[in-house]
């Protein structure tokens, strides 16, 4: 606004303060995220430069030990998205256009109360609960689909697979993605609802038309809140999920690729010396990817930024 | 929202349209077959195998194929497109419901076991085997992630703001940059920072106190109350803004009384689920804050134990009478549960309170 | 108005957190103090003396109310470095420091030509735990054992299990074996044995992350519990006090099935050699895994670990206070009833209290 502003309005004291500290806050931030990236910088150091006998796994390098875990990271959390992002949407939009308005606002608590319970009851849930119902499934899916790869049979013998997982970390990441879609259809311009069902169209045509292109880049904003969450998910993964090193696309098998969150828990109380760096260094890869992510869908949005009030 | 059928060339306002029932009759339908199927396929087996929740899914699914069928014949195609997308919300809605369902009932019925009055009014001191209660972590908890949020919440919501109203150019563009990059640390690797930063502002290779275990909390934190402040004052329209200045209010003024009120339903759930993401952290506070058995009140010194490493402690490490360990820990769950399940609540009530009085 | 109504929740709020954070029920009390030792001591280490050092601390603080302990069961690794950094009074760790390790010393606590004191105080069988329907016991020798690990015996009703078996009603399964995911001492332990018991089956070297990738994996003595619990045919190792109702197996000694017991891994330890050239405070173990006697092989022996020149000499105190009430019969005996350990043995009593009379 005030780039096109050609009359000046008074600078007030008030108008300073705030937004010097708002300014402040900001660079608090940054401050804090330098911080941090220099611890991580100075610990990864010997890691990265470690000889073949220092690390754990066999491996050779410290790229060779990292890439198993990488994938394994973004797989999970793939499954994760995948299988959150069109319920956690659907639920946003039950809320929002389809339930009652004074149901509505009870569902909504609800949801929400799923992003209170913690990660380690999720992972004392995915053991004792979730495991054990869904090894029958697996076994099924492993006798009779077990042609198509993901499914490429043994299964496992206690359902602590990459897929049990990627559904616990689906219901984590469900509540946070729903709870800001939510607000977001929420406020949708109701002239432009009105505008769409005067037309005639049905419901989802309204909704397809007026709210889905108002509240794109919100959507996409919340899928990676969502998505950080299930990357950087720790306990959870390191409760339920039975790892190895290995890169493998099996959903159902004894095997799966461990996640860099994971392994750090996994490992670090018994790590010394060189080992601890790796796991420090593996850290930094992780925030690396989820750098990419986020800036990937930075671009997404900016694409669309024209239904952003602010500008 | 009724919305008229006008498909076809028959001009009734009532025609081509499914009777009302027809929804709940069809769904009805569909699970009493799904039922029928899943018991036949499991006639072999033993009759108190019967699946329950199979016949349920797959009932659902039959439900969604009929009555899209259906709706296409009878009421035509955008109609149908309609009817598909509603029961398939109506599906998302119920599948997210199962788990949360399962989730609470055996919190719930795990954690009612030992949720009496010692276990709000005793600590883990002295206590071996059975007995004992987790006073020790709520009060953590509770000074903790209240401390957390007192850093976060400012912070947070003062870059949010600058952000959306104030920042151009280069700065604004890093700030962005950085907050989505702070969404990637993992919980360990912020409580391991927390900790070198304080060993060696300290010069105290054992430091563990409270306020470590809030600073890792808070880079956590941050970056959800941040991105959500965002999203949520962007859409506060643009014509809010600019009758504000329009009347001589003063740019601060228009954020304080007219932008952020307008968002702060959507501000007050942000902070909420940013607090949720942090109060359930375990690893961290195990690093930075310890782990004792005793009360501690002070923030500033001293281990202070946390109920998300109580919870994992009972779980973990366990001693002979494992059940007694076991139901301490779901007990805790529960609380840290009832917990969040309050502030919840009291985010609501300060949306209710502060947001304008208008709209829907 | 909304003031009145936000400053009525904030007084609720307020009466709650006072009630709250009143004293715990169990602590403070203790009008007589029946010993003058007084002050703070900090320990960290392994997680798999977490269960004893909750027995040890509440005995010790019950007999010395003046005194607290806090055992951070953090990991070994973890414990040595803090220990090692001076961030910790004593050490609790699944393994000696190595040569190495001593040869480059810097222990921050201790006095700076110190040696340290290296106490095996904790002695844990670790059992062979399967779920197989009707199935308690089974003998099995170390390759048979090796061989189900490694993934080179996959079927229950293999010639070799069937074989040591007889009488016994094996089904027709798929073996599932489930070893640790983390880095742990038991695995450590457990690989050793598996080294030096079975050499030619077992080729790996001893290592506290499992070498190889076969069968599944769970996190911690728990995790493995639950996963061995809730499989089908499904083999693990663990701490012998969780083995709960789960079957165990006897392994092969010389002529005879060894099944675990306290008093058999206490004999193992006993057959054991110290680590040579070690001063006579250091009782860092060789353990040998292929004794000819009664003895079983699978056990995990943790050390605690403390200066033997402190530099604070009132910490000095309660260090010896503490390891000696650690060692003592009552000591024992409270983690064997607490946490399920075997107690040491008369002979390694007497070594160990000559060790801790050192410590200055």
């Amino acid at each position: 606004m005030t780039t096109v502003r050609t009359i000046k309005a008074k600078q007030r004291p008030g108008d300073r303060v705030f937004s010097a500290s708002t300014t402040i806050a900001g660079c608090i931030i940054l401050a804090a995220l330098a911080a941090v990236a220099v611890f991580l910088l100075a610990e990864s150091v010997p890691a990265v430069v470690s000889g073949p006998d220092e690390l754990r796994d066999g491996a050779d390098t410290f790229w060779a030990y990292v890439a198993p875990l990488a994938f394994g990271t973004l797989w999970a959390a793939l499954i994760a998205l995948v299988i959150a992002f069109p319920i956690s949407i659907g639920i946003a939009l039950f809320i929002s256009h389809y339930a009652p308005r004074r149901i509505a606002q009870g569902l909504g608590y609800i949801v929400d109360l799923l992003a209170a319970v913690p990660s380690v009851v999720f992972g004392l849930w995915g053991i004792k609960v979730l495991a054990p119902l869904v090894t029958p499934f697996y076994q099924e899916l492993t006798t009779n689909l077990g042609w198509i790869p993901l499914f490429s049979p043994p299964a496992s013998g206690t359902g602590r697979t990459v897929l049990t997982v990627g559904i616990v970390l689906a219901v984590m990441i469900i509540p946070i993605i729903t709870a800001i879609s939510r607000e977001i259809f929420l406020q949708t311009p109701v002239l432009h609802e009105e505008a769409a069902l005067a037309l005639g169209a049905t419901r989802w045509e309204m909704i397809s038309m007026a709210v889905i292109p108002f509240a794109r880049p919100g959507i996409i904003s919340a899928a990676m809140l969502g998505l950080g969450r299930a990357l950087g998910e720790t306990m959870v993964v390191a409760m339920v999920l039975s790892p190895a090193v290995v890169i493998s696309f099996v959903l159902t098998g004894s095997s799966n690729p461990a996640t860099i969150a994971g392994n750090i828990a996994l490992n670090f109380p018994d790590a010394y010396g060189v080992q601890v760096n790796a796991l420090i260094a593996s850290g930094l890869v992780l925030f690396v990817i989820t750098l990419v992510i986020n800036s990937v869908a930075r671009i997404v949005v900016n694409r669309r930024k024209a239904f952003s009030g602010a500008n | 929202m009724t919305t008229s059928a006008t498909t076809g060339i028959a001009n009734s306002l009532t025609t081509g349209r499914l009777p009302k029932w027809a929804p709940w009759g069809l769904l009805a339908g569909s699970w009493a077959v799904a039922a029928v199927i899943v018991a036949l396929t499991q006639a072999a087996g033993e009759p108190a195998d019967f699946n329950i929740v199979a016949a349920i899914f797959f009932g659902t699914i039959l439900f969604d194929i009929a009555i899209v069928v259906l709706s296409a014949l009878i009421e035509g195609s955008r109609q149908a497109r309609d009817r598909l997308v509603t029961s398939l919300v109506v599906t998302a809605f119920v599948v997210a419901l199962l788990p949360l369902v399962s989730l609470l009932f055996t919190v719930v019925v795990n954690g009612l076991a030992r949720f009496d009055l010692e276990f709000f009014s005793s600590s883990m001191r002295n206590v071996v085997g059975e007995g004992g209660g987790g006073l020790h972590a709520i009060m953590g908890t509770l000074l903790i992630t209240g401390m957390a949020a007192i850093i976060s919440i400012p912070v947070g919501l003062l870059t949010a703001i600058y952000l959306v109203e104030y920042g151009r150019g280069r700065l604004a563009a890093a700030i962005t940059f950085f907050v989505d990059v702070m969404t990637g640390i993992p919980s360990i690797v912020a409580g391991l920072f927390a900790f070198a930063l304080f060993a060696l502002l300290f010069d105290d290779p054992g430091i563990r106190f409270g306020f470590g275990g809030s600073v890792a909390l808070s880079l956590l934190m941050i970056p959800v109350v941040v991105r959500s402040s965002e999203e949520m004052l962007k859409i506060v329209p643009n014509e809010l803004r600019e009758a504000s200045y329009a009347l001589g209010v003063p740019k601060w003024l228009t954020i304080v009384k007219v932008v952020i009120p307008t968002a702060i339903a959507g501000i007050a759930t942000g902070v909420t689920l940013s607090i949720s993401r942090v109060i359930g952290e375990t690893a961290p506070l195990l690093i930075v804050a310890g782990f004792t058995t005793s009360m501690n009140y002070d923030l500033f010194a001293g281990r202070m134990m946390t109920l998300p490493v109580f919870v994992y402690n009972q779980y973990a490490n366990p001693g002979t009478d494992v059940q007694v360990y076991l139901d301490r820990a779901w007990t805790g769950a529960l609380t840290l549960i009832l917990i969040v399940m309050a502030l919840n609540l009291i985010a609501r009530l300060v949306a209710k309170i502060f947001s304008p009085k208008l709209g829907r | 108005m909304n003031i009145k109504r936000s400053g009525g929740i904030a007084a609720i709020a307020l009466v709650g957190a006072i009630a709250l954070a009143s004293c715990a029920a169990n602590e403070g009390g203790g009008t007589e103090a029946p010993s003058d030792l007084s002050g703070t001591l900090v320990g960290a280490g392994s997680s798999a003396v977490g269960a004893a050092q909750e027995t040890w601390i509440a005995e010790f603080q019950t007999a010395n109310p003046e005194v607290t302990i806090t055992y951070d069961p953090a990991g070994s690794g973890a414990g040595r470095e803090t220990f090692l950094a001076g961030g910790s009074d004593f050490a609790g760790t699944d393994r000696a420091f190595k040569d190495e390790e001593l040869a480059a010393g810097g222990f921050a606590s201790c006095a700076a030509d110190s040696g340290i004191v290296q106490l095996p105080l904790y002695i844990s069988p670790i059992a062979v735990i399967f779920n197989v329907e009707g199935v308690d016991t089974l003998n099995l020798d170390a390759d048979t054992i090796a061989g189900i690990f490694a993934g080179t015996i996959t079927n229950w009703t293999d010639e070799a299990i069937t074989s040591q078996n007889e009488g016994v009603e094996l089904p027709d399964l798929a073996i599932t074996p489930v070893h640790r995911s983390d880095d742990s001492g038991t695995t450590e332990n457990f690989t050793d044995y598996l080294a030096q018991a079975a050499p030619e089956v077992w080729t790996y070297e001893a290592d506290g992350v499992w070498p190889i990738s076969s069968g599944e994996a769970a996190q911690g003595t728990s995790g493995v519990v639950d996963a061995v619990t809730n499989g089908t045919g499904t083999i693990g190792y663990a701490d012998a006090s969780r083995a709960g109702g789960l079957g165990t197996v006897a392994v092969l000694i010389g002529e005879d099935y060894v099944p675990y017991s306290a008093e058999a891994a206490a004999a193992v330890v006993d057959a054991s050699p110290f680590v040579e050239g070690r001063p006579e405070f250091d009782l860092s173990l060789e353990l040998d895994r292929t004794p000819d006697s009664e003895a079983y092989p699978i056990v995990l022996v943790a050390y605690l670990v403390g200066c033997e020149t402190y530099l604070d000499a009132a910490q000095a105190e309660l260090v010896k206070a503490y390891f000696t009430y650690m060692a003592s019969p009552e000591g024992q005996a409270a983690a064997s009833e607490g946490a399920g350990s075997a107690p040491i043995s008369d002979a390694l009593f007497e070594r160990v209290t000559a060790a801790i009379e050192v410590i200055g």
